[in-house]
């Protein structure tokens, strides 16, 4: 019986809480994580032999230290380490969404893209090549209507295919300017020094550089309780620890 | 004509205007960043409040309202058919 931890990331109305319900049924229940303000809904679902725990994360625009919401996300896809994290997109409005989308690729590989609303995006006339995304991205990309329950199952196969090691994702690389990549190679060693390999090192270089304190307010803040949970093995077990 | 760059502030309702500079900072940066305010992108000037202050521009099919606190540091040319 395997057991796996899901992350529903996306902007707000993409229809994140709509697939949460589709998925779990009528088994939700909302959480409010300690210290925390902003409300993250939890629920889980089986499926042939495995079970999924899901979290419905904030809907918002960026992962970055804007807003309460924003570092409720952030932190749990960077700390809590699911196992696959869906980021759902709007298929109507790409463009803004694909910004998170790239966001969330920076902090983890383990990624299945989701493309909500596919059949309003139809009427409307917007043809989207999947294909194409996936390929860009480097990650699954799948169509779906959470309220049609239009290519759930495909969603699932591949969350399940990511979370088991089956596929390994190889997410797009952002490329910087040649002074933030330069300033990268510096920082990087310095972090993989001082974290290890549990943290997306680059990621947090460039948080660093983008001079994000309440990022490294929170790493000292995670650095000086005892590592109960490591984040590698969350890989295996699919437990990680929620407060 | 070459076209000048104006604050979103004073274009008119109705208007295209291609971004090119935003000169928000911090926080703020960052937030107009992600709705779609970035250079290149396509914004509609679509209506004034009673006041004249907000006023709601269209960004990547979304509509946003701003104050004038941000849309006079938010500059770019009028595009296509409203064009001066």
């Amino acid at each position: 019986m395997n057991s796996y931890t899901i992350a529903l990331a996306g902007n707000p109305n993409t229809g994140k809480s709509t697939l949460f319900n589709t998925l779990t049924g009528l088994r939700q229940h909302t959480g409010n994580w300690a210290g925390k303000t902003v409300v993250m809904a939890e629920g889980e679902f089986s499926r042939g032999n495995t079970t999924f725990r899901i979290i419905d994360l904030p809907g918002t625009y960026s992962l970055y230290s804007n807003s309460a919401d924003e570092e409720v996300a952030r932190d749990y896809i960077i700390f809590e380490q699911p196992d696959v994290t869906i980021v759902v997109l709007d298929a109507t409005s790409l463009e803004r969404n694909l910004n998170l989308a790239l966001q969330v690729l920076e902090m983890t590989p383990r990624v299945v893209v989701c493309v909500n609303l596919i059949d309003e995006a139809k009427r409307l006339g917007i043809r989207i090549d999947l294909e194409k995304i996936s390929q860009r991205l480097g990650v699954p990309c799948i169509a779906i209507s959470a309220r049609n329950h239009i290519g759930i199952e495909n969603l699932l196969d591949q969350v399940e295919k990511v979370a088991n090691g089956t596929i390994v994702p190889n997410p797009v690389q952002i490329t910087y300017s040649d002074q933030i990549e330069s300033k990268l190679a510096q920082l990087e060693p310095l972090i993989e020094k001082t974290l290890g390999s549990r943290f997306p090192t680059r990621w947090i270089a460039l948080r660093l550089l983008d001079g994000d304190e309440s990022l490294l307010r929170t790493l000292k803040k995670r650095m000086q309780e005892p590592a109960t949970s490591s984040g590698k093995e969350c890989l295996t077990h699919g437990q990680t620890v929620c407060h | 004509m070459p076209s000048i760059s104006i604050p979103l502030s004073d274009a008119l309702m109705g208007s295209h205007i291609c971004l090119d500079r935003i000169d928000v900072q911090g926080i703020l940066r960052r937030r107009l960043l992600d709705l779609g305010f970035v250079p290149g992108n396509i914004v509609e000037v679509m209506q004034k409040s009673p006041l004249g202050d907000p006023i709601a521009f269209r960004v990547n099919n979304t509509i946003i309202a701003l104050r004038k606190e941000e849309s006079s540091l938010i500059f770019g040319e009028y595009v296509g058919s409203d064009e001066k």
